[in-house]
């Protein structure tokens, strides 16, 4: 593989200015993996490898992603929080990788929350 | 904490709730000492002594959802298992280094594991924030900077999947080169 140089990053920005005129999405999804110290120690990062994939496989850009820290409940992580606009944010208690794909693909894309998996509606008070 | 890339992505985030511009992480693999330092240098706001002599204590925390905080001590434990060494800096108002050093060949000493996706997931969830990345094996080196990155993007997002994409085969094509045995 040549080697990869700054020169590559000018061909991706006039690549990615390009589709961006072509179809410049609004925000539709916002998903958060909760990242604190016991949603790492328990697979967060895996979690989150195989979102990113499904993003990119699914081609969609109107899905962000972000991380939060721990919001207190330790045992029941990985946590994700899928917020689909103007709806109630719903939150998946241990959540892995194979879970991750299908809630990306059911709940995100298709907007069937999958139930089995949830933990909470709503988003969380911290005091 | 399984592998040394979920300590540095644990760590990172005090950095990233220090308010830090810019976080290094260099990582330094010497095979004729028979070590390996892991440091985190933010520019966030820092702390005080007394924070300084409380943050080791696992029943610490500056937060409040809960009564522990066990990212410290558990990359200090992680490091003392190796026969290495902690140590912390912290200056107010200019920033916080943190540094653990391992017996590289030592048999307790945990796997670097999946660098590649710490930093893409730090980038990602923090794109206010600029990372400097190091790493360094013997006489050979890598380096990554978010900075130089931005300058050549002009207004694309540094976490736009395609950027991601280029940063992700650069650290791979990097990583490579230097033949990272940790």
């Amino acid at each position: 593989m040549a080697k990869l140089t700054i020169d590559d990053l000018k061909k991706i920005k006039e690549k990615v200015h390009k589709e961006m005129s072509l179809r410049d999405g609004d925000r539709r999804v916002r998903i958060t993996v909760h990242m604190g110290t016991c949603g790492i120690a328990s697979g967060a990062k895996e979690v989150m490898d195989s979102l990113l994939e499904e993003i990119e496989a699914a081609k969609v850009n109107d899905v962000v992603v972000t991380t939060s820290g721990c919001m207190g409940l330790c045992s029941r992580e990985p946590l994700v929080t899928v917020e689909v606009i103007n709806q109630e944010p719903i939150k998946y208690e241990y959540v892995n990788p194979n879970k991750m794909r299908q809630i990306f693909k059911r709940h995100v894309l298709a907007g069937e929350v999958q139930t089995p998996f949830v933990l909470a509606k709503g988003s969380e008070v911290i005091k | 904490m399984l592998t040394l890339a979920d300590h540095i992505l644990d760590i990172t985030e005090n950095s990233v709730r220090a308010g830090a511009k810019l976080i290094e992480i260099s990582i330094e693999e010497d095979t004729a000492r028979d070590r390996l330092v892991i440091e985190i240098r933010d520019d966030g706001h820092g702390m005080n002594k007394e924070v300084i002599q409380k943050v080791l204590d696992p029943f610490f925390t500056t937060k409040t959802v809960r009564r522990v905080g066990l990212g410290l001590p558990l990359l200090k434990d992680a490091a003392e298992r190796s026969q290495g060494d902690f140590f912390l800096e912290s200056q107010q108002n200019s920033g916080t280094t943190v540094r653990a050093s391992f017996g590289l060949r030592h048999l307790d000493r945990q796997p670097l594991g999946a660098i590649i996706s710490t930093v893409i997931i730090l980038i990602i969830s923090n794109s206010q924030v600029d990372f400097f990345y190091k790493h360094r094996h013997n006489d050979r080196r890598f380096e990554l900077d978010t900075r130089e990155i931005r300058k050549e993007i002009d207004d694309v997002p540094i976490n736009h999947p395609e950027i991601i994409k280029y940063i992700r085969a650069a650290m791979e094509e990097g990583l490579r080169e230097i033949e990272s045995e940790a």
